[in-house]
């Protein structure tokens, strides 16, 4: 049995699709991202699954359990880390702790074990008011909470986002060990580049998954030509790129410009037809994530 | 009008002993896209808000489009551009009354306000909106006009706080492309973001690492000087060297 089994879910605000027939299994002991944008309907899928939302259509379970008929199973089972700081502002780091833990019944020094690693950085701050901590410890505390009766299925609504890129790679890491103590992760993040530290991505787009599968084999899938190219203007280069022929797309990528082509697209034939432009260089190169998700965005 | 829009020296902001920002000097020239990188906690936002007219510094001097930042916040805040991802634009009212409500928060006339918006409207081919609600326009539509209603009143300067957080990749690339464009037309670009890719799209990049400015030049000369291989991998190096928590 899987840790997370959705069928055909559902679920609209209004006009609005936030999730529109989604599926999607996620295998216990996994790592498993939801990358996409705002309005994709992560926030949407974790509310469901975490039984704070009824879908309108379709079925899901969780450890087992329907999000509907056995929600309450469902609440002792999962942590849960919205996008937005939850926790009380006013109560300190560690007020906050045993709050939760006595929520769910239990201790922190029962659980000390599971959240020792990340809990311990804090540790030092335990008096302090949460709504005074800095934006990476609050992130830790509510790691911290949302472990503290040992969930078997965690749910983190973003949990990097506008968070710098060196704290994003630390968060990572935390997510890798509680990983290897066998706890499901479901984890979204509008950053393609953190694609790579999951097990398995579902890339998801307004309400829809556009795909499934390991973050090697998406990438495998791109299959047109894409090349790296640059020149001294930047901006030029991407406009007469364009034009040309076989050029499906041209798209600014870092220090270079994608350029997506067609089996027709030559070389030869567009470094002509750029030849106006200094210091033009064009190379083969290697699809990533976000190269895949751009495609699937136009399809 | 001067070719150096932004030029700060030994700026420096306190809260009580602890120094956010730390004696940091820079110039930002005309039509220049500058990244404003930094952990966080390194005093972006300190020293963002000293440089929009906000906060005034402890000590140190500057000025931002000819203005002294030590005390003339509040013609700074008339004379540049603003656009974050968290504020920008008003989703229950319409395209014309949102342009409409800027133009009259910067002090714009009657007869400039209709005559900009329409010729705004115009270059975004938006003329047909004119009163639709904003909540109901497509993502990559609200953040191409509200960069159009943050320049409104034609500022030498624009300062955009993460403006493409949580974009999906084509609008956050239609979004650099607007901004290429402004660039070239002589509006000088300050920009925060944390996405690496971005910051290989600007003309120079400042990182702040405790308060100070630890790097400042091109994209291509910082990854030269430190041999790496990306600008995400020269703001690891730096960020790493941190010694102040968040």
């Amino acid at each position: 049995m899987s840790a997370i089994e959705i069928h055909n879910l559902s679920k609209s605000f209004g006009k609005v699709k936030a999730l529109d027939s989604v599926s999607l299994s996620v295998e216990r002991g996994e790592l498993f991202g939801l990358i996409g944008p705002d309005g994709a309907g992560k926030s949407t899928l974790f509310r469901l699954l975490t039984t704070l939302l009824n879908p309108d259509d379709g079925s899901a379970s969780v450890d087992g359990y329907d999000i509907v008929k056995d929600y309450l199973s469902i609440r002792s089972r999962v942590g849960y880390m919205p996008g937005r700081f939850s926790l009380y502002p006013d109560l300190s780091v560690e007020e906050n702790l045993n709050f939760f833990a006595a929520l769910f019944g239990v201790t922190v020094e029962e659980s000390y074990d599971l959240i020792a690693p990340i809990y311990s950085q804090i540790e030092p701050f335990r008096t302090r008011r949460a709504g005074k901590l800095s934006g990476g410890m609050k992130q830790k505390l509510a790691l911290s909470c949302a472990l503290i009766h040992r969930p078997s299925v965690l749910f983190l609504d973003e949990p990097t986002t506008g968070v710098d890129a060196v704290s994003r790679s630390e968060f990572w890491d935390m997510l890798a060990g509680l990983k290897e103590r066998g706890i499901t992760i479901l984890v979204s993040t509008p950053y393609m580049d953190e694609a790579s530290r999951c097990d398995r991505i579902a890339l998801c787009n307004e309400g829809h998954i556009l795909g499934i599968d390991t973050p090697q084999n998406i990438v495998e899938k791109f299959d047109s030509p894409l090349y790296a190219v640059r020149a001294d203007n930047m901006f030029t280069l991407l406009e007469s790129s364009r034009e040309v022929q076989g050029v499906v797309e041209c798209y600014p990528f870092g220090e270079v410009h994608h350029l997506v082509a067609s089996n027709d697209f030559d070389v030869k034939h567009y470094k002509e037809a750029l030849n106006h432009i200094e210091n033009l260089t064009i190379t083969p190169t290697q699809p990533t994530i976000e190269d895949m998700f751009i495609k699937l965005m136009k399809r | 009008m001067s070719d150096i829009v932004i030029s700060v020296r030994e700026l420096t902001k306190c809260f009580g002993d602890f120094a956010a920002v730390d004696h940091i000097s820079f110039d930002v020239r005309r039509g220049e896209i500058f990244g404003f990188l930094g952990a966080n906690g390194a005093g972006k936002t300190t020293a963002m808000r000293m440089l929009c007219g906000l906060s005034y510094p402890t000590s140190g001097s500057g000025t931002v489009a000819g203005f002294d930042i030590t005390k003339e916040g509040e013609q700074i805040k008339r004379h540049i551009g603003y656009m974050s991802q968290r504020f920008s634009l008003y989703n229950d009212l319409t395209v014309w009354e949102n342009i409409n409500l800027f133009a009259g928060i910067y002090g714009l006339s009657k007869a400039d306000t209709e005559s900009r918006a329409t010729e705004l409207l115009e270059r975004l081919n938006f003329t047909s909106e004119r009163n639709t609600l904003v909540g109901s326009l497509p993502l990559g539509w609200k953040q191409k006009l509200s960069f159009a209603i943050a320049t409104i009143h034609r500022p030498e300067v624009v300062f955009l706080d993460e403006p493409t957080g949580g974009v999906d990749p084509i609008t956050r690339r239609q979004f650099w492309e607007m901004i290429y464009e402004a660039a070239d037309g002589g509006t000088t670009i300050f920009v925060t973001t944390h996405y690496m890719d971005e910051a290989e799209y600007c003309s120079r990049v400042s990182i702040m690492v405790d308060g100070k400015v630890c790097a400042l030049d091109t994209p291509a000369r910082l990854k030269q000087q430190f041999a790496a291989e990306s600008m995400d991998e020269v703001f690891r190096t730096l960020a790493r060297g941190a010694q102040r928590g968040e």
